[in-house]
């Protein structure tokens, strides 16, 4: 395989959540699961909606439509669990659908206009237009981060 | 030879021989006649010298042959065990042990033993100074006093002791065939032609059998009766060719008599037997013995297996345990009789790999406990002091991760209990102490966590010294000093930079050793702290979390959801009547045994969603802090079951009153309840 020097291109899961669509490089994504039961943890934030068994370890999984504050919706066929891992946690993200895993130029990713909201802001890393699709990049740091809210 | 795949097994079962080595030498030390012991730990070095010389690491092999002759020597008879032996051979195994470890780190095992080496060989020679062992040697030298090599039992000692009667004289021949001989078996043959043209040989050491199956070492042991002096003895043999050294010690068999403590009742009975017969006969019984001991050595055989693979293990297995739950569903779907019953068989099965895998996981503590007698024992005599090592609870069992993290931290808080904690012996006396100073390492399960407390009698910590020097070193302020309780003081001699110790020693005490201790504890989850009294001593108490290993709950229901209460804070179960509930200051209580006890809606607790109407009767399950009480009230007990207690990751720390969770039988994640945050 040749090896690209000049890695412009970052890979990213493209996942959809209330009808956009959000981008994570994928290099901190685990594996993509479905919907599956979970516990719910007493005294937590509330987009924490529990814990899962995933093969034998426990994950904290995340609601990211109450994260992001967007109207929670009930969880279907599609919905899926995109487990990720930055330093030493891992976290699952419940998403409406997992779409995709493409290559994003990264000389194309924009700075977020700073007039679309303000607290969601803070949870975007850029934006990336590609084609007709706009694709959210995410600031993961960000997300996992609980208690500086 | 491609080495590399003999290195695993050659350094793990190095490690072991070197702690059996360890360990007997110990016992050796309070039961220093106990034959059994010194064979064992002759084997051990035996074999070390073996495998190292074999796997091409020169040091080693020349350092474990010398250990293997001073024992050999301790073995026969010929020095006296005593505590400056001990401490040479501890200082070979010392080497032994870095040897091996360097080896482990991939380097190639050399170190400079020559001081070790040397001080074996002036054992060897005899020229360690030992009082004891002089006035014998000088015994043998001049009075001829025989110093016997080997056991006899009865029977042999009364051929013996015929053959003396008849004026023959009874002789040990000890022989040395030179270490680069090929065909030692031949020379063995030669050897006992000449020595049975002389006289006749009543026994041998090893036997007649491994001799000829060269199941020896360099050296056997032979004992003859004979007309022929010493002299002609050893120049008859001498003639044999590759022979190195033969030495002949003459067998006084009134000293044999003492010495045999062994009476076989049924060898009593032949008693005008010819010498060949009981040669035939001793070699049937020494054969034996050995057979037993080869036993013995097996039965403590292990693998060590990488806890990687067992983490990995445990979750395929778990996952296993999932898939059983949903075929088990199926069957009961499709009421399929052959199925349901094939799925039962599975069940009972991996119910039995579930036990197994568990219990892989956890290691006695006794794996991290067994170096520290030696370690205590060195130190002490280093330091001039006298301290007994008392080890409680080395069965309680830890999660091997945790193992292999607590290891220094207890070596340092052991460390500075023999440096800082016991007094030496004229203070202690001084005191009205006994002079023997006694460091106790306990172990032991109590709720969620294993506690490991390390107690000194010693001279405790001066509440004053602590003060002062924490002042000095900035670490509290004037005011702060005299506000603190005695038990803040004390812990303060674990915050970084600090040591009270007026000298500066090397086994303890740079000031970066106790605060690196804490740090430790704590990122093991665990928290340390010290209690103390002047003049009456120290205790270092360390909490431990279980993390990973298996606790035994009781699983509850709360509305729908489970969870499960650690057993050790369980007292009991009850059931009340609603109208039995009282109220005290709002809080609603119980009365349990006589007791008040307050009790706590789980469902309220942990805002469980409420989808079951209670009854009047509520279900409570009495738990325990200390001495305090509170019940637990929930809508159902499910039952007992033992479970693998998990984190809930590094993302959710703190969760209120949870300690972690477990994974059910069917998949599904429960919590478990910290009982001790419930309690205040």
């Amino acid at each position: 395989m040749p090896v690209q020097t000049e890695a412009k291109e970052q890979k990213v899961v493209v996942f959809s959540l209330n009808q956009k669509e959000y981008a994570l490089d994928v290099q901190h994504v685990v594996s993509i699961e479905k919907m599956q039961h979970f516990t719910r943890v007493p005294h937590v934030p509330n987009y924490i909606k529990g814990v899962i068994n995933l093969r034998g370890v426990i994950i904290p999984i995340i609601d990211l439509r109450t994260r992001f504050q967007v109207e929670a919706a009930e969880y279907n066929q599609n919905t899926r669990i995109i487990i990720v891992s930055m330093a030493d946690k891992e976290v699952g993200l419940i998403v409406d659908e997992a779409n995709d895993v493409m290559n994003i130029d990264l000389d194309t990713i924009e700075s977020q206009p700073d007039v679309i909201g303000t607290e969601r802001q803070n949870y975007i890393a850029g934006v990336v237009k590609i084609q007709d699709r706009l694709l959210i990049l995410l600031k993961l740091e960000k997300i996992l981060n609980f208690q500086e809210d | 030879m491609e080495m590399s795949q003999y290195l695993e097994v050659f350094i793990e079962e190095s490690r072991e021989h070197i702690q059996s080595c360890n360990e007997n030498l110990l016992k050796l030390e309070n039961d220093p006649d106990n034959l059994e012991l010194i064979n064992e730990v002759f084997r051990s070095a035996h074999t070390l010298k073996g495998m190292s010389a074999t796997m091409g690491f020169e040091d080693m092999a020349n350092l474990t042959h010398q250990m293997e002759n001073v024992l050999d020597g301790v073995r026969n008879g010929k020095y006296k065990f005593s505590s400056e032996l001990l401490d040479i051979i501890f200082m070979a195994i010392d080497h032994l042990e870095s040897m091996v470890n360097s080896i482990a780190a991939g380097g190639e095992g050399k170190e400079d033993v020559s001081d070790a080496i040397n001080k074996l060989k002036m054992i060897e020679s005899g020229k360690i100074v030992n009082q004891s062992d002089t006035t014998q040697t000088a015994e043998i030298d001049q009075a001829n006093i025989s110093k016997t090599n080997l056991n006899y039992d009865q029977f042999e000692i009364t051929v013996l002791e015929q053959a003396n009667e008849q004026g023959y004289k009874v002789y040990e021949v000890s022989i040395f065939i030179r270490p680069d001989c090929l065909l030692k078996a031949a020379r063995v043959y030669m050897v006992f032609d000449v020595l049975e043209k002389i006289g006749d040989i009543i026994k041998s050491v090893p036997s007649v059998e491994q001799l000829e199956e060269e199941q020896f070492d360099n050296e056997f042991v032979v004992t003859i009766v004979t007309h022929d002096s010493m002299e002609d003895i050893e120049k008859k043999v001498m003639k044999v060719s590759e022979i190195e050294k033969v030495t002949v010690v003459p067998l006084k068999i009134s000293d044999l008599k003492k010495m045999n403590n062994e009476d076989s009742p049924d060898e009593n009975i032949e008693k005008n037997v010819s010498p060949h017969v009981v040669e035939q006969k001793k070699k049937e019984a020494s054969s034996a013995r050995d057979t037993t001991d080869k036993k013995i050595t097996l039965s403590n055989k292990t693998i060590r297996v990488n806890i990687e693979r067992l983490d990995a293990l445990m979750n395929l297995f778990e996952e296993l345990v999932i898939d059983r739950g949903r075929l088990d569903q199926i069957a009961k779907e499709l009421n399929h009789q052959e199925l349901s019953e094939t799925v039962e068989k599975m069940s009972r099965v991996t119910n039995d790999l579930q036990s197994v895998v568990l219990t892989m996981r956890m290691v006695p503590v006794e794996a991290v406990f067994n170096r520290f007698p030696k370690m205590v024992r060195s130190l002490s005599r280093e330091l001039g002091k006298k301290i007994h090592l008392q080890i409680i609870g080395q069965e309680t069992e830890l999660d091997r991760t945790v193992i292999d993290e607590i290891g220094d931290p207890l070596v340092h808080l052991l460390r500075n209990s023999v440096d800082h904690g016991i007094e030496m012996p004229e203070e202690r006396l001084r005191k009205g102490k006994p002079e023997e100073g006694t460091i106790q390492l306990k172990a032991y399960h109590s709720g969620n966590h294993v506690f490991i407390e390390i107690t000194d009698d010693g001279a405790g910590i001066n509440r004053e010294k602590v003060a002062r020097k924490a002042v000095e070193k900035g670490i509290i302020t004037e005011e702060q000093m005299n506000q603190l309780t005695d038990k803040e003081i004390f812990n303060l001699i674990l915050t970084s930079g600090f040591s009270t110790a007026d000298k500066i020693s090397d086994i303890s005490g740079r000031g970066v050793g106790l605060d690196v201790v804490k740090n430790t504890i704590e990122s093991l989850g665990g928290t340390i702290s010290v209690h103390s009294e002047e003049n009456v001593g120290t205790t270092f108490l360390i909490q431990l979390p279980l993390t990973l290993s298996i606790i035994s709950v009781m699983l509850v229901e709360v509305q729908k959801e489970k969870y499960a209460i650690p057993l050790t804070s369980i007292i009991e179960t009850a059931i009340f009547k609603k109208s039995e509930i009282y109220y005290a200051h709002e809080q609603p209580v119980i009365d349990f045994r006589g007791k008040v006890v307050p009790i706590l809606s789980l469902q309220e607790i942990f805002q469980v969603p409420k989808v079951i109407e209670g009854n009047d009767y509520i279900s409570t399950v009495i738990i325990r802090k200390g001495d305090k009480l509170a019940g637990l009230v929930v809508d159902s007990f499910i039952g007992q079951e033992e479970i693998v207690l998990k984190s809930l990751g590094n993302y959710l720390t703190n969760v209120f009153a949870i300690s972690g969770a477990t994974i059910l039988g069917d998949g599904q994640v429960a919590l478990i309840i910290d009982c001790n945050a419930l309690i205040k």
